[in-house]
């Protein structure tokens, strides 16, 4: 198969967490992959889709495609932008001339664990990473898209890290998109319990395949000045041995 | 704002900083959590089970017309009644005039949340009739004048000792301790009275069988069988959608409820029930009344794309593990059914103006849909619930400007990369200035209670350009 991936950098990443598209890249390039970054792509359409406004989010997934049209693999470091485009496309896109389209290129688009581990069947990326790690379990890959193990399985295999499992891993940090701001008191108790649980592993790091979810740990976890910080995993991968 | 918004958001408010409360619940969910992985570790496929119930379920609400008319005829047959009441009104007035023609001064209920959503207890109270909740935990809310917190576990807010000082003051002032077991036995004194002075048993359903023709019902105090036996009538008030189609379905239901909202096999008591008393039989109601409360459940049936919300035993098992539950409490929806399935369902019953609030009351994150017995696709159906309020024209009309300019920008990468540009520049301006969390912040929502996001002088898009396509290193 083809050695080019193409990626595409959800747009909160490309605006507010670029390094985390850096590292990804880091990362792919470093296990022999050619990587492709479609300079037109824009957003998948989650923010709209997902607070009720599918009719703005579809012409914002027909873009997607037609920008992606071309790409052999898309790999994408975030669960949730791959939710949107693997699993809700197809519904969103159901009246669509594109609708064809779209579910061929659900077929071909991975999360960038999913990719490592099922695509590229690499779980050893050449990591090294010394410092303790506890791993938040993202809603959307954990339950949209199943991915239970993979991640676990790459931070198995980077050098020198130690993974201290955090007390209900998998529940919901409190993000969920406009949620965090139309139910900020929520959202927010919602994530200092998450604080909470990973003060008790003591960890230095709390890593998870969800950029949006970082960023809302990292947000919690600054207000109370903890001494925890979230990185995203492909942050972790990008590592290697001085 | 719909008046039951703004009050989800100050309860919300309270209840997520109120720590002791969110104790109390964190305690009886983690024994819940344990009992039930337990449980579902006793069944050998639970995902086979779940699927099972699914298909039963999906078969059961495609032909509820059907099965509903097999169970009545089968009920009539055996000289029992059956009202098919389209909303709470005529639920509530046939059972408020068969009480007041048949001269009853008490009623015993046993546990039923189709009662608490037609407000059936006050109706009855008004027509001077005395209502006693006979399960334990709804006779404690009852006396508090609340509505249940949960829909199994209906005061899972309360201490013991709350318990024991409300039955001090509404009881007994002579309650010496707060000891469970003591305390049911002072209410068990007070229940065995009202059993036997009753003249009608309210109760719920757990099951319709349809091929039987019998109502199910499930409990774990045994009140159920008393409501059920002793008073001269029995009156069951149950949601049309409650339909098994045969007896032997029960087989998977019994224990997959049971697991789901407490982690036993199988619930206590299980009963079925087909009739009135027969000729030579020694006790048993001389009157039986089904009456089958649609108030709403017929347009969701009519909706092919949210019907399987239907499908709900009541099992509880999605409110357990909801994050937002666990932060929020129980009576903070101020529904009659909270948690997901009441985010889902509520807007459909009680109105989408008032309600649809909840359906944007969660992060989306799929805890329910994962753990729900019959498997519905809950937070899918907050999202069309979400799709169908914009579509109804009944958003915010600055959210609907905002969406409007966000998909401009988004179909031209040049706009979208400068508004975001633009944006980092702004907010880093304003946060230079200290002015992050000011009302002059766009994100002041995000900052009272984190710390600023990052806001980095490139994008990706721009740093990728500078040259990471190429040479490797990112700059
Ligand atoms: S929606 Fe599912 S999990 Fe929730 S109460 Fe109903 S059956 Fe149980």
């Amino acid at each position: 198969m083809s050695r080019t991936v193409s990626l595409f950098v959800p747009c909160f990443i490309d605006q507010l967490l670029p390094e985390i598209a850096v590292d990804t890249v880091t990362v792919l390039r470093r296990i022999g992959y050619e990587v492709d970054f479609p300079e037109d792509q824009t957003c998948c359409g989650q923010p709209a889709f997902n607070t009720g406004y599918w009719n703005e989010a579809r012409p914002c997934a027909e873009h997607f495609i037609r920008v992606f049209r071309n790409a052999e693999v898309i790999v994408c470091p975030s669960g949730s932008c791959t939710t949107m485009v693997r699993k809700f496309y197809p519904e969103l896109l159901a009246n669509s001339p594109l609708l064809k389209e779209a579910k061929a290129i659900a077929a071909r688009t991975f999360e960038f664990s999913e990719f490592l581990v099922k695509v590229a069947e690499r779980t050893d990326v050449g990591a090294y990473f010394p410092h303790t790690v506890t791993y938040h379990a993202s809603c959307h890959g954990l339950r949209e898209l199943g991915l239970r193990d993979e991640p676990r399985q790459l931070l198995a295999k980077v050098d020198s890290l130690r993974l201290i499992e955090i007390a209900r891993f998998d529940e919901c940090c409190g993000f969920g998109g406009t949620f965090a701001a139309k139910f900020a008191d929520i959202s927010a108790a919602m994530g200092n319990s998450k604080a909470e649980n990973i003060a008790a592993t003591a960890a230095e790091f709390v890593t998870a395949i969800d950029p949006s979810c970082l960023l809302h740990v990292q947000g919690i976890l600054g207000k109370r000045k903890a001494t925890a910080r979230a990185i995203h995993l492909a942050g972790i991968l990008a590592q290697e041995k001085p | 704002m719909s008046s039951a918004a703004a009050q989800f958001l100050r309860d919300a408010a309270e209840k997520s900083a109120d720590l002791a409360h969110r104790e109390i619940i964190r305690r009886g969910m983690e024994s819940y959590d344990t009992a039930h992985l337990k449980g579902r570790a006793r069944i050998k496929d639970w995902e086979a089970a779940r699927e099972k119930c699914q298909q039963i379920k999906r078969q059961a609400i495609n032909h509820l017309d059907r099965y509903l008319v097999q169970f009545e005829q089968q009920v009539i047959a055996r000289g029992g009644h059956v009202f098919w009441a389209e909303d709470s009104e005529q639920a509530c007035s046939y059972v408020k005039n068969l009480a007041t023609q048949r001269g009853v001064k008490t009623v015993v209920k046993s546990k039923s949340m189709v009662t608490e959503e037609i407000h059936l207890g006050p109706v009855l109270e008004k027509a001077g009739i005395k209502v006693w909740e006979t399960d334990f935990g709804e006779f404690i809310v009852q006396l508090r004048g609340e509505a249940p917190y949960h829909i199994v576990t209906p005061c899972m807010h309360l201490k013991r000792d709350q318990i024991a000082n409300l039955f001090r003051e509404k009881l007994d002032k002579n309650i010496e301790s707060d000891d469970p077991a003591y305390l049911m036995t002072v209410a068990r004194r007070i229940l065995r009275q009202a059993f036997f002075s009753a003249e009608m048993g309210i109760s719920g359903a757990n099951f319709l069988v349809a091929d039987a023709g019998v109502v199910a019902i499930n409990t774990n105090e045994g009140n159920g069988r008393l409501c059920t036996s002793i008073p001269r009538i029995h009156v069951v008030v149950t949601g049309i959608e409650k339909v098994l189609p045969r007896l032997e379905d029960l087989a998977v239901f019994w224990p997959v409820l049971a697991t789901s909202g407490t982690g036993q096999g199988i619930t206590t008591y299980s009963t079925l029930i087909g009739g009135p008393r027969r000729p030579g039989e020694a006790d048993g109601p001389e009157e039986f009344h089904v009456v089958l409360v649609d108030n709403g459940r017929s347009r969701l049936l009519a909706n092919p794309e949210q019907r399987e919300v239907l499908h709900c035993i009541r099992c509880g098992a999605c409110l357990n593990i909801c994050p937002v539950f666990r932060h929020i409490g129980g009576h903070t929806y101020g529904t009659t059914y909270p948690g997901p399935i009441g985010s889902v369902l509520t807007p459909h019953l009680a109105g989408l103006a008032e309600f649809k609030h909840l359906s944007y009351a969660s992060s989306l994150c799929g805890a329910c849909s994962s753990v729900c017995p019959v498997k519905i696709n809950l937070h899918h159906h907050l999202l069309q619930n979400r799709r169908d309020a914009t579509e109804a024209g009944a958003t915010k009309s600055s959210e609907r400007f905002v969406f409007s300019m966000w998909r401009r920008a988004m179909l031209h990468p040049r706009i979208y990369a400068f508004g975001g540009w633009s944006m980092r520049k702004g907010l880093r301006l304003l946060y230079g200035l200290g002015l992050a969390g000011s009302a002059l912040d766009p994100m002041q929502v995000w900052n009272r209670h984190r710390s600023p996001v990052p806001l980095p002088s490139k994008s990706f898009r721009a740093r990728w350009r500078n040259g990471f396509n190429t040479n490797g290193k990112a700059n």
